[in-house]
């Protein structure tokens, strides 16, 4: 299978420069992208298999003596191209806060605990299918200095390979109908109502595991159209 | 009808240290590291470094920054380069983040020439991602290597303005195999970053 990579389909990112996210204003490019002809270079890109991954990676609860606290959640779905095929070993890492919205990181130091049970990292690779799972907890709401009263909606940080180096993305997965919506700058930075919408996920009643787990489905789209498409496809 | 539009980005944000680049310093093991050098690899093994700065020459302490690249020979360690001959171990991946003060560093080989889509060689180069805390999208840019003599006809080279070509390629120390290339994420000699 070949692959092209239409650059229009990046209209769905947010564009560099979204003054309501501070941050954004001494860190956006202020001259236009050079657009420029895909070479080898942009056509291939990092083939990383299980061995980059070990037994137990995917599942976050697990990595210290004692077990989380917090609301213990399934996340999986597929990872697909633009035509809605499965991407397979795909190397899927995440990142996120703790159950009280408090990071591991030296830098969160807002007044909510650590817990000693959780780093709050995980890793796994997609299967033939595209398919990925992780076991983890449902991270909080956080404070941040973007303006006043600023609250992060709940996320999951993801960061995703796909089939190229162009199609590498790393984004955020929120959870349903999440209050902050409206008020959060970057959740709003992508300006299509319908491509918002492909970063939260859905309540997986049917997955969900009696006694013990939630389940959220969330589908991950990456660029990529096959070359030579059938006709009636 | 399912809508297979693509999953929008969002920034990496300013806390990914502890799951993307911990190197150490967090409960977590690293998937990656800022070398691309194996046991077996061929070539010339070169250090390239910099500092990354925003627009107000603020040094830009919480990138992250990935490398793509082939290997000596020009290939590239994926299947589908159809060119490319079985090549050990050699991954052409690496990822670093940027320190306290924005430096960051890649220990890798200089790669070989690639073909553009024309057949025709580019001179040697390094595709680079940049991520960052305020970058809702990661950008993408290259490494040329200030004294190729290649670059006068690379044809990525000739599409970006004479004079803002610098701001793409590293420079040699003298005598020492290391480059240096800062990135600008932003001003008046901002790196030139690609449409792709």
């Amino acid at each position: 299978m070949t692959f092209i990579y239409p650059v229009d389909s990046n209209t769905a990112h947010p564009l560099p420069l979204s003054p309501e996210y501070k941050s954004s204003i001494k860190r956006a490019p202020n001259k236009p992208l050079i657009p420029m002809r895909h070479t080898l270079s942009e056509l291939t890109g990092p083939v990383y298999g299980h061995e980059t991954v070990r037994e137990g990676d995917n599942d976050l609860t697990t990595q210290h003596t004692g077990e989380p606290l917090g609301e213990r959640i399934i996340v999986h779905g597929h990872v697909r191209d633009e035509d809605g095929r499965g991407v397979p070993n795909s190397l899927v890492e995440i990142w996120q806060a703790n159950s009280c919205g408090r990071y591991v990181h030296v830098r969160d130091q807002h007044p909510a605990p650590l817990d000693p049970n959780f780093t709050g990292a995980g890793r796994t690779v997609s299967d033939a299918s595209g398919y990925y799972r992780f076991v983890t907890i449902k991270p909080g709401a956080y404070p941040w200095g973007n303006h006043h009263n600023a609250w992060r909606p709940a996320h999951i940080h993801l960061s995703v390979f796909g089939h190229s180096f162009v199609t590498r993305l790393v984004t955020q997965m929120y959870f349903p109908a999440d209050p902050l919506f409206p008020f959060d700058p970057i959740f709003n930075s992508v300006p299509d109502e319908k491509a918002r919408a492909r970063m939260v996920s859905s309540f997986d009643l049917e997955n969900t595991q009696p006694e013990w787990a939630l389940c959220y489905r969330f589908d991950i789209v990456l660029r990529g159209k096959n070359a030579t498409p059938m006709e009636n496809h | 009808m399912q809508d297979y539009g693509i999953t929008p980005s969002q920034t990496v944000g300013p806390f990914f240290k502890y799951g993307l680049t911990p190197t150490g310093e967090y409960a977590w093991n690293d998937a990656f590291t800022n070398s691309t050098l194996t046991p077996d690899v061929t070539g010339d093994r070169v250090r390239i470094e910099g500092r990354v700065f925003d627009g107000d020459g603020v040094a830009v302490p919480d990138a992250m920054l990935e490398i793509w690249q082939a290997d000596a020979q020009g290939r590239f360690a994926d299947p589908q380069d159809k060119r490319a001959l079985p090549n050990a171990s050699f991954r052409g991946f690496a990822r670093c983040g940027t320190d306290k003060d924005g430096n960051y560093s890649f220990e890798t080989i200089k790669p070989g020439a690639v073909p553009d889509p024309d057949g025709k060689p580019q001179a040697p180069h390094i595709v680079l991602a940049v991520f960052a805390r305020g970058m809702l999208r990661h950008l993408y840019t290259r490494i040329y290597f200030g004294d190729e003599a290649g670059n006068a006809t690379d044809p990525v080279l000739a599409v970006v303005p004479a004079d803002r070509r610098a701001t793409l390629t590293a420079e040699r120390e003298a005598g020492k195999p290391v480059y240096r290339l800062d990135l600008r994420l932003q001003g008046d000699n901002e790196t030139v970053f690609f449409d792709v």
